[in-house]
C-alpha cells in the first residue's frame, strides 16, 4: 500500500442530494443526540456513493452535520482505505492480490485488467469509465481470486473471465450474476464432494418428547420420595480390623 | 480500594487507577511516550508494558486499571524484553540525527533508548521520510522524527480547545498535521513543544541556538499576564535563551502561554542601558549622577501635591514599595499603579482579587464572565475553565462580545446594563446563579476600566450578595487582572493616598499644568500626550512609549534581571529570582530609588533586599507568606452610580503585543502578522 493522497483538484462545495440527505438523517437518528459523531463513517460512505469519491468539501459538510471538527472527519476518511480521496471511474475494480488470491492466480487477473483497460493500479481510464485498485484481502479466500466491481464480488475469476467481465462492463450490459463466475454454489467445492459424502437424507429417529418428559418427572418424584424416607442404617464395616 | 503488589511493594489505590499511576504512587517509574497525566489515555506507544502474573501477554500499564490481588513486575525479564522490542520498532523509522536535533539532551526517546535500546540496528531497509508541516511561527516540525504518540493532538483538542491537529492516514503512512497545514491558532500552542517526547515539534524561535546543558536555569514568575505562571528562565551568559513553564498545580499546572514563552527575545531589543537626559529637545546619554542631578534640580522646593507617580504593569512589588516610600517622603499622595484606571477599591483586598482562586474554578458550576476576553487576557486561566467544562455540569455565560472562547458559552448580550439587571434580579440568569452550588462571577478590565467602572464594580458586588456568590468557604467574586504588577502594587499601597489623584486625575492635572514632576515606573500604556508640560522621569527597561516622552530616563531591570515579588490575580505572593544581569548601566529598580532618595535628602530606610522585604511585610502582612492564599475578608466596596448601557471594549486587541517586552519581540511581531493581521504570505523559503 502506498500513501493515499488527497486529490489536487477539489470541488468548491458539497451538498447531499435530496434522497441522500433523507438517508443521512435516518442514519443520524439511530444515534443518541450527543453521539451523532458515530454516524461519520456511514455519512462519508453516503457522500462517496453520491459523488464517487470523498472530497474535502464533503468531509467539511459531514463535519458540520455531525458537529465535528473538520480534522476529525479527515482523520476517519484518510484512515479507511475504502474511502476514495480522488475521483474514480464509473466502474471501480478492486483486485485482491493477497496470499490466497495470489496462489490461485491473481497475477493473471491483474494482467487481464491492465491489458484490457490500459491503466495501472490507482489510475482512471481517460473516458472515466474504469479505475483500478489493488486491495488487501477482500475476505473471499474460499473463492479466490476475486475482483470487486463497486459493491459486487466476482469470484473464481481467471484471465479469460476477467476479460469477459470487463468487456461486458464496457458495453454497459446487465452484469452477470455476482458470486462465482464458474457457477459454484456459494463456496461449495468445485466438482464432486470430497468430504461430508454421506447421504444427508438419512432418517434421524424422531424423539417422543412427551414420553421423555414423563420419564424425567417420574425420576424426579422417585428421588424426592427417597430423600423423604428414613436414612438406611449405617453400613457395617466390611472387614473389621483384626 | 483494590490492593495490589508492584515489584514486591504492597499498595492500595482507589479503583479505576491505572497500573502506571499506582506504580508512580509508590515511586516505581515506568517508561512511557504517549501517556501524559494531564491528557486522555491513548495507549498507543506500548512503551509502558509491564508483566502481570496470570496474564498471557505483557500489559500496557497506562491503560490497564488495577484489580484486586494483581501482582505486577515492572522490571522482569519479560517486561524489559517487551520494551526493548517496542524501542527497536520505534527506532526503525526514527532518524539518527540527535547531533543536529534541538531535542538532544532533553529527549525522552534518547533517554529511554539508553535504557532499552539495542546497541545496533537490525533494520536494513529504507527508513521512511515524512514531509515537514507548517504549524505557524512558533512550532517547527521535523515530522520524520515523529513516533505518533498523539500527545500534541490530544493537547490541542482537550486542553487548548482548538481541534486543528490530527493524525491523517494509517499505519506507516500516518502523519500528524494541522488542518490544511494552517498555523495552530491557540495561545497555548508552545506547549506542544514541551509535550513532544521526541524532536518532531520544536521551538521555532529557539531553533539551533543552545543545548540544554549549556543553560543556567533560574526559577522565576511570568509577568505577561496576571496569572503568575511559574516559569524557568534558561540563560546562557547574559542572554535569556528561552522560557519554560514550571509545574504549579494551583496556578498553571504545567502550561505556559505563547506570549510568556516566546516574547523573551524582546529582552534583547530596544533596551535602555544607560541614563538619558533631554537637552534641547533631544535625549542625551549621561551618567547616573547627572541624571539624578537633573531630577534633583526639578524637585528642589517642589510641593508634594505637584508631584505624581504612575507604576506600570510589569513591575515587582519591591520597586513599587520603594517608589511609594520615596513619594511619601516627598509629600506626594498622587500614586497609582492602575494605568487603565480600573475602578477596584485599593482599600478592600476582596474587591481586586480572584477570590475563588484559579484551582477553585474546577469546583464552579456556574460562571458569569463580565467584560473579559479570558482567552487572550489569561490563556492559562482559560485552559482551567476549559478543563472544568470537559466534565459535565458547567454553565458559562458571557456579558460582552463573543470572542471564541474554547468552551461552550451562553451570550447574555454585549451591553453592560445586563449586569445591573442580574443584580436587581430582573434578568433570568440571576435565578441560575442563585440555584448554583458554587457560582462564580469573573469581572474583567473591560468592565472596570471604564468611566462607570465603579458602578459596574458595585453592581457586580450586588450580584455577589443577592445571588449568594459568597458563602461558607466559597467566595465567587473574582476580578481578572491583565497586569502582573497590579495586585502587588495595590497590596503595597501604590494607590492614591489621602486626597491623592488616581491615574485619570494625574493625567488631567498634568494636562492642565498642575503637576511639575511625574514619575513613570515602567508605565507605557498611558496616553503620554496627556502629560502636558510636566517634567517626566521614566524608569524602565524598554524604549517604549513612556521613554519617548521622558525628560529623564533611568534604565531599570526587566523581570528576568531582578529578584522580585509578584502577586498574581488571586493574591498569591510569588518570588522570582534574577536570571541574568541588567544590560549596561541599568540597575535593579528599587536600588535606583534608594540611590535617588539619598541625592534628594530623603534617604529610604533600607539598604538591602531583606530590609526592603521587611518593610513590605510591615506595609501589608500578606507578603510574609509566599505562595499562600490568604482569604480576603468580604467588606463593602464599589461606588454608587448608574451603569451605562454601552458594550465592553476588551483591552487586549492583539494578544501578542501588550507590553514593552512583547512589542520589542520579533517572534511576537511574526505572530501578529500570522494570527492578528493575517498578512503573512508563504514564500519560496517556507519549508
Amino acid at each position: 500500500m502506498s500513501a493515499r493522497v488527497m486529490a489536487e483538484n477539489q470541488p468548491e462545495s458539497f451538498k447531499f442530494r435530496a434522497e441522500f440527505l433523507e438517508r443521512a438523517h435516518r442514519i443520524i437518528a439511530k444515534y443518541p443526540s450527543s453521539r451523532q459523531a458515530s454516524a461519520v463513517i456511514p455519512l462519508l460512505d453516503l457522500a462517496q456513493r453520491q459523488e464517487g469519491w470523498v472530497s474535502r468539501a464533503a468531509m467539511e459538510h459531514v463535519g458540520e452535520m455531525l458537529d465535528m471538527a473538520s480534522i476529525r472527519v479527515m482523520e476517519v476518511a484518510t484512515f479507511y482505505t475504502m474511502f476514495k480521496l480522488a475521483p474514480a471511474g464509473r466502474n471501480h475494480l478492486q483486485v485482491c492480490t493477497s496470499l490466497s488470491c495470489w496462489l490461485r492466480g491473481s497475477n493473471d487477473v491483474v494482467k487481464a485488467c491492465k491489458e484490457k483497460l490500459g491503466i495501472g493500479f490507482g489510475e482512471v481510464t481517460p473516458d472515466g469509465a474504469f479505475s483500478m485498485e489493488e486491495v488487501e484481502c477482500a475476505g473471499a479466500c474460499v473463492n479466490a481470486p476475486v475482483v470487486a466491481v463497486g459493491d459486487d464480488y466476482y469470484e473464481d475469476v481467471d484471465y479469460a473471465s476477467t476479460g469477459k467481465l470487463i468487456e461486458a462492463l464496457r458495453r454497459g450490459e446487465k452484469l452477470p450474476n455476482h458470486g462465482s463466475v464458474t457457477g459454484r454454489d456459494g463456496s461449495a467445492p468445485a466438482g464432486d464432494k470430497t468430504s461430508l459424502t454421506d447421504d444427508p437424507t438419512i432418517k434421524i429417529p424422531k424423539q417422543d418428547l412427551a414420553a421423555a418428559k414423563a420419564a424425567f418427572e417420574k425420576a424426579k418424584a422417585d428421588a424426592a420420595a427417597k430423600a423423604a424416607a428414613p436414612p438406611p442404617p449405617p453400613p457395617k464395616p466390611a472387614n473389621p480390623a483384626p | 480500594m483494590p490492593k495490589l503488589t508492584i515489584d514486591g511493594i504492597q499498595v492500595e489505590v482507589p479503583a479505576n487507577t491505572t497500573i502506571l499511576q499506582a506504580a508512580e504512587s509508590v515511586g516505581v517509574e515506568i517508561p512511557r511516550f504517549c501517556y501524559h497525566d494531564r491528557l486522555s489515555i491513548a495507549g498507543n506507544c506500548r512503551m509502558c508494558l509491564v508483566d502481570v502474573e496470570k496474564s498471557p501477554k505483557p500489559v500496557a500499564s497506562c491503560a490497564m486499571p488495577v484489580n484486586e490481588g494483581m501482582v505486577v513486575h515492572t522490571k522482569s525479564d519479560r517486561a524489559n524484553k517487551a520494551r526493548g522490542g517496542v524501542m527497536e520498532f520505534l527506532l526503525i523509522n526514527h532518524p539518527l540525527d540527535c547531533p543536529i536535533c534541538d531535542q538532544g539532551g532533553e529527549c525522552d526517546l534518547q533517554d529511554q533508548a539508553m535504557a532499552y535500546g539495542f546497541d545496533r540496528g537490525r533494520f536494513a531497509e529504507n527508513k521512511r521520510a515524512v514531509k515537514d508541516k507548517y504549524m505557524g511561527p512558533l512550532v517547527a516540525t521535523y515530522m520524520t522524527r515523529c513516533i505518533h504518540c498523539t500527545r500534541c493532538v490530544r493537547f490541542a483538542t482537550e486542553v487548548a480547545g482548538v481541534p486543528e491537529l490530527g493524525a491523517l492516514g494509517r499505519g506507516e503512512d500516518m502523519e500528524i498535521t494541522t488542518y490544511l497545514e494552517g498555523a495552530l491558532s491557540s495561545e497555548l500552542s508552545g506547549n506542544v513543544v514541551d509535550l513532544c517526547p521526541v524532536g518532531a515539534l520544536t521551538s521555532k524561535p529557539y531553533a539551533f541556538s543552545a543545548r540544554p546543558w549549556e543553560l543556567r536555569k533560574t526559577e522565576s514568575i511570568d509577568v505577561m499576564d496576571a496569572v503568575g505562571t511559574n516559569i524557568r528562565v534558561d540563560a546562557r551568559g547574559r542572554e535569556v535563551m528561552r522560557v519554560l513553564p514550571r509545574i504549579h498545580e494551583d496556578v498553571n499546572e504545567e502550561w505556559l502561554a505563547d506570549k510568556s514563552r516566546h516574547a523573551c527575545d524582546g529582552l534583547a531589543y530596544q533596551r535602555l542601558d544607560r541614563p538619558y537626559v533631554r537637552r534641547n529637545g533631544k535625549l542625551a546619554a549621561v551618567t547616573w549622577d547627572e541624571a539624578f542631578d537633573a531630577i534633583a534640580v526639578k524637585l528642589r522646593g517642589a510641593v508634594g501635591s505637584r508631584i505624581a507617580a504612575i507604576a506600570g504593569d510589569l513591575m515587582d512589588a519591591e520597586s513599587m514599595m520603594a517608589l511609594k516610600d520615596l513619594m511619601t517622603g516627598l509629600g506626594s499622595q498622587n500614586t497609582d499603579c492602575r494605568q487603565d484606571g480600573a475602578a477596584v477599591d485599593p482599600k478592600t483586598r476582596a474587591s481586586y482579587l480572584f477570590n475563588s482562586t484559579i484551582a477553585g474554578i474546577e469546583q464552579a458550576d456556574v460562571i458569569l464572565i463580565v467584560g473579559s476576553d479570558v482567552r487572550r487576557e489569561a490563556p492559562v486561566l482559560n485552559a482551567r475553565i476549559r478543563k472544568r467544562s470537559l466534565r459535565s455540569g458547567l454553565t458559562v455565560a458571557v456579558i460582552g462580545a463573543d470572542t471564541q472562547l474554547t468552551y461552550k458559552t451562553e451570550n447574555l448580550g454585549a451591553s453592560a446594563d445586563i449586569l445591573a439587571k442580574i443584580a436587581d434580579g430582573s434578568h433570568p440568569f440571576a435565578e441560575k446563579l442563585k440555584n448554583a452550588k458554587k457560582p462564580m462571577i469573573i469581572v474583567g478590565m473591560a468592565a472596570l476600566a471604564r468611566a462607570d467602572g465603579g458602578a459596574i464594580l458595585s453592581a457586580a458586588r450586588q450580584v455577589a450578595d443577592s445571588c449568594g456568590l459568597v458563602k461558607d468557604g466559597w467566595n465567587g467574586f473574582n476580578v481578572l487582572h491583565t497586569a502582573a504588577g497590579r495586585v502587588g502594587g495595590l497590596d503595597v499601597g501604590f494607590a492614591p493616598g489621602e486626597g491623592g489623584k488616581d491615574t485619570r486625575g494625574i493625567l488631567d492635572a498634568a494636562g492642565k499644568g498642575e503637576l511639575d514632576v511625574v514619575f513613570l515606573l515602567g508605565a507605557d500604556e498611558i496616553d503620554t500626550a496627556k502629560l502636558g508640560r510636566a517634567f517626566v522621569v521614566y524608569q524602565g527597561h524598554h524604549g517604549d512609549r513612556g521613554a519617548h516622552r521622558a525628560d529623564v530616563i533611568l534604565p531599570g531591570a526587566a523581570y528576568t534581571e531582578k529578584d522580585g515579588t509578584y502577586v498574581n490575580t488571586e493574591g498569591r505572593v510569588q518570588e522570582a529570582y534574577r536570571a541574568v544581569f541588567p544590560p549596561g548601566d541599568a540597575r535593579e529598580d528599587w536600588t535606583i530609588f534608594r540611590a535617588l532618595s539619598a541625592v534628594l535628602g530623603k534617604t529610604l530606610p533600607y539598604d538591602n533586599l531583606k530590609q526592603l522585604r521587611a518593610r513590605m511585610v510591615k506595609a501589608n502582612p500578606v507578603f510574609a507568606s509566599a505562595d499562600k492564599i490568604t482569604a480576603a475578608p468580604w467588606k463593602s466596596f464599589g461606588t454608587s452610580g448608574a451603569v451605562v448601557a454601552t458594550p465592553f471594549d476588551y483591552p487586549v486587541k492583539n494578544y501578542y503585543m501588550t507590553d514593552p517586552i512583547s512589542r520589542a519581540s520579533r517572534t511576537m511581531a511574526q505572530c501578529t502578522e500570522e494570527f492578528v493581521l493575517g498578512t503573512k504570505q508563504k514564500t519560496g523559503t517556507h519549508g
